[in-house]
């Protein structure tokens, strides 16, 4: 009897687990990311539109380093990277539709790569759970983890980039205090990217005692300074200090010759590529930009990748490409999402990490100096350490100078100004919650404070 | 043989004037806003946030520029600028006005918009065609110098981008990031539906036969008594009102940001893309526009992968984004040859043929 009821329950439950079987075979079948282990790192590129001489450069070091760790390691720690690039043609309109079609299939780390998309999408990164890393660009204010613990822009934000640069105009002409009666004009691209340090410099101007003139470029008419320049001649400035992008920085150039300004006395922010200098030939040496990475392509990392991609036609990047210095930023920033996941990994013992996890590990994230050399890449960049409150590092940069063919090294580290710079991301911080009513406290835990 | 008249008398002049006279009309068009209302709770994220939201926006736009060019006949470029005077509108009113709700301001920014433009509506009564595009595109320039130059326009603040605060409805966050897509596109689909219902009893009515009347030859409207500079004041108004609207739910009900390029030229001209592809002087032609120029580049980007990965070609995101330009550039210029009065009169084509099948004579 007793064996009858056993036999009978042993049927009911085969039953049972084969139902739920067939009724779960849909399930898994469209969820096949999770089968096959793979960790989703969607880049929003822009190979397209009026910025795509520089953001095909970028695309491709975003893209190159992580395909190189998945051939030549099989991923990151036993995962394969699934790589994905989406178009924006640098439009924020382009850029929403990108950050809603990746949303839903569980991105560890969003790289918006255009300012308007990254103002965009931080109010929603906080409320999706996706960590934003905002290379160097987007919003200064989110350096402040405690108000912003979803949003990174590691190694500087554009204050630190401005406080470098006048920092070094100082130097140049012997210390900051030599700088008190002398004209330093700002040349800039009129949207959030170009306004973003004009309260710093105004704040520097007065505190130091430089006059200081403003250019502003409208984006439509970036390839016409014309008016801008006039105004230059008249003022005479001692010093330009350049905020563009795209097609700015070489009708910039060009217009300096013409104006017969020395291009040795313009110091940009760190975005102008090889090709901006090289298109205005003669005119463009001497031009000098701040740089936090190495360029070339000496790097036995970048080797694999032309080793292992470029030359097998793996990669859309040419071998002369190779290590420019807008490739070599990509290269930089699929390095920080690389370590952001391998140390997650190591923080959680997962092995697919979910975006909460890759959260904490760009929080914690401590590339050092050893840690540069046994990734292949000694002495690009120096080392970087971020925690819960700082999600930037204010890492040091420096100048280098166009030589008419490539960029060569022209100062040592310069460092930031923290003590002018963070009470500004604090206070910055503290009125974009204030503007944003329901601006959520921060409740997640902290791993490194 | 479904879609017929037959049987269906007019008794009255009302019933006579009425907009959609066919019964098969009518509940067509319940089934559609049903459905529409219905697709908040079944579409999901992506397609309410990236694909019906910004299409209904732009839709509205449509609309609005439409009313000028399409039933008045003037030609407007500053589209975008009008956009934009909505939203930083919006913007200044929700701020200096939290407790106010947010829909009131996001209507009430309309009338700034339209303020605006009656303003640079004011050459129209002089000049007309390409000369009035130019005054507009005068507008547009003028305007975003403003919304760079003015800061108290975006409360002094550093990246001179306007972000939208926390704002509900009933309760319900439907502004901010903790707003749900289904949330937002309700309220979206609400104020374009109605304000859709709106213009087609504008544009049907007295006033809408004025405006055809000045389009169709303003010297004649005129001798008929119809005073030009108010009937295309009004226009300008209404248009403005429309373009305003739009521009308060693009940054507050899609974007959550906006920078002033947002509003710039080509904004405008993408609005007008969409009115002349969907046909000029028809509501129904807006949202054809706006569909094909907004969601059929979508459409590719997800279906051109699908269609050629069986024959193992893989493309690039960039690759897309070229083919997306080549096919909706082409199909511009194949609908503009097969139809030239857009893509609406091919609809008005289908249905008369619908309605004689199937024996046409």
């Amino acid at each position: 009897m007793a064996v009858q009821v056993e036999e009978k329950l042993n049927a009911f439950r085969l039953k049972k687990l084969l139902c739920g079987a067939i009724l779960s075979l849909p399930l898994l079948s469209s969820a096949p990311s999770a089968a096959e282990e793979q960790i989703y790192v969607p880049y929003f590129t822009y190979r397209t539109g009026p910025f795509s001489a520089q953001g095909s450069y970028v695309a491709d070091g975003l893209r190159d380093y992580m395909e190189m760790l998945n051939e030549r390691d099989g991923g990151i720690g036993g995962v394969k990277i699934l790589v994905d690039e989406c178009e924006t043609a640098y439009d924020t309109k382009k850029g929403i539709e990108c950050y809603e079609a990746v949303k839903g299939k569980q991105p560890v780390v969003i790289s918006p790569w255009t300012t308007g998309t990254a103002l965009a999408i931080v109010p929603r990164a906080a409320v999706d759970k996706i960590p934003v890393l905002s290379m160097a660009h987007g919003l200064s204010a989110s350096a402040d983890g405690n108000v912003f613990p979803w949003i990174f822009n590691p190694p500087n934000t554009y204050w630190d980039g401005l406080a470098m640069i006048i920092r070094y105009i100082g130097d140049q002409e012997g210390g900051l205090e030599s700088l008190k009666g002398k004209r330093i004009g700002y040349l800039y691209l009129d949207g959030g990217f170009g306004k973003e340090p004009i309260p710093l410099l105004e704040e520097l101007s007065k505190s130091i005692g430089f006059d200081l003139k403003q250019y502003p470029v409208a984006p439509q008419e970036m390839q016409n300074q014309a008016a801008q320049w006039l105004g230059i001649r008249r003022d005479r400035p001692d010093y330009i200090v350049l905020f563009g992008w795209g097609a700015m920085n070489p009708t910039a150039l060009k217009e300096a010759s013409r104006a017969g300004f020395p291009a040795d006395k313009i110091v940009s922010i760190w975005w102008p590529s090889e090709d901006d200098a090289r298109s205005v030939g003669e005119a463009g040496k001497g031009f000098k930009v701040l740089n936090w990475h190495g360029v070339g392509s000496d790097f036995p990392a970048i080797q694999d990748i032309d080793r292992l991609l470029v030359e097998t036609g793996k990669s859309n990047a040419t071998k002369e490409k190779l290590g420019a210095v807008l490739y070599n930023r990509g290269v930089y920033n699929s390095v920080l999402v690389a370590e952001s996941i391998r140390n997650a990994q190591q923080l959680t013992g997962k092995k697919v990490i979910s975006p909460e996890d890759m959260r904490r590990g760009i929080e914690t994230l401590n590339i050092t100096a050893e840690r540069w050399k046994e990734i292949g890449l000694e002495g690009f960049a120096g080392p970087i350490q971020l925690s819960c409150s700082d999600h930037n590092g204010h890492r040091s940069a420096f100048i280098q100078q166009w030589d008419g063919e490539k960029w060569v090294r022209s100062s040592d580290d310069i460092e930031p100004m923290p003590d002018l710079v963070m009470p500004l991301i604090s206070a910055a911080a503290k009125e974009y919650a204030e503007r944003n009513t329901g601006w959520p406290q921060r409740t997640e835990p902290c791993d490194n404070p | 043989m479904f879609y017929r008249e037959a049987g269906q008398f007019q008794t009255n002049y009302v019933s006579d004037a009425a907009i959609f006279p066919l019964r098969e009309d009518r509940i067509g068009l319940g089934a559609i806003i049903l459905g529409a209302y219905c697709l908040a709770f079944l579409g999901n994220d992506f397609l309410l946030q990236a694909v019906l939201i910004p299409f209904l926006v732009f839709s509205l736009a449509a609309i609005g520029l439409n009313i000028l060019t399409g039933y008045t006949g003037l030609l407007s470029l500053g589209t975008g600028a009008f956009m934009g005077v909505g939203a930083y509108a919006c913007y200044k009113l929700t701020t200096l006005f939290p407790g106010v709700n947010i829909v009131v301001w996001i209507l009430a920014s309309g009338f700034f918009s339209a303020a605006v433009g009656v303003l640079f509506g004011l050459p129209s009564l002089r000049i007309k065609g390409f000369y009035l595009a130019v005054a507009t595109l005068a507008a547009q320039f003028f305007l975003q110098w403003c919304f760079i130059r003015i800061p108290w326009l975006v409360n002094y603040n550093v990246s001179g981008a306007i972000e939208t605060p926390l704002r509900t409805l009933f309760g319900i966050p439907i502004v901010g990031a903790t707003a749900t897509p289904q949330a937002r596109y309700l309220v979206v689909l609400t104020i374009v539906v109605a304000l859709t219902w709106f213009a087609s009893n504008l544009v049907h009515g007295r006033i809408g036969r004025t405006w055809i009347a000045v389009r169709d030859m303003d010297l004649a409207a005129e001798l008929m008594g119809i005073r030009l500079l108010q009937t295309k004041l009004l226009a300008f108004a209404v248009s403005s009102f429309y373009c305003g609207v739009a521009g308060a739910l693009l940054v507050f009900l899609w974007y959550g940001s906006a920078e002033n390029d947002v509003f710039d030229i080509n904004q405008s001209f993408f609005i007008l893309f969409m009115v002349i592809i969907g046909g000029l002087g028809s509501l129904i032609g807006s949202f054809f526009g706006a569909a094909l120029i907004y969601i059929i580049p979508i459409a590719l980007s997800f279906g051109l992968p699908l269609i050629l990965s069986p024959f193992g070609i893989s493309i690039g995101a960039d690759t897309i984004e070229h083919l997306r330009f080549m096919i909706v550039g082409g199909l511009i210029i194949f609908f503009l040859i097969v139809e030239p009065h857009g893509l609406a009169r091919l609809w008005q084509i289908a249905k008369q043929k619908l309605r004689v099948w199937p024996y046409p004579y």
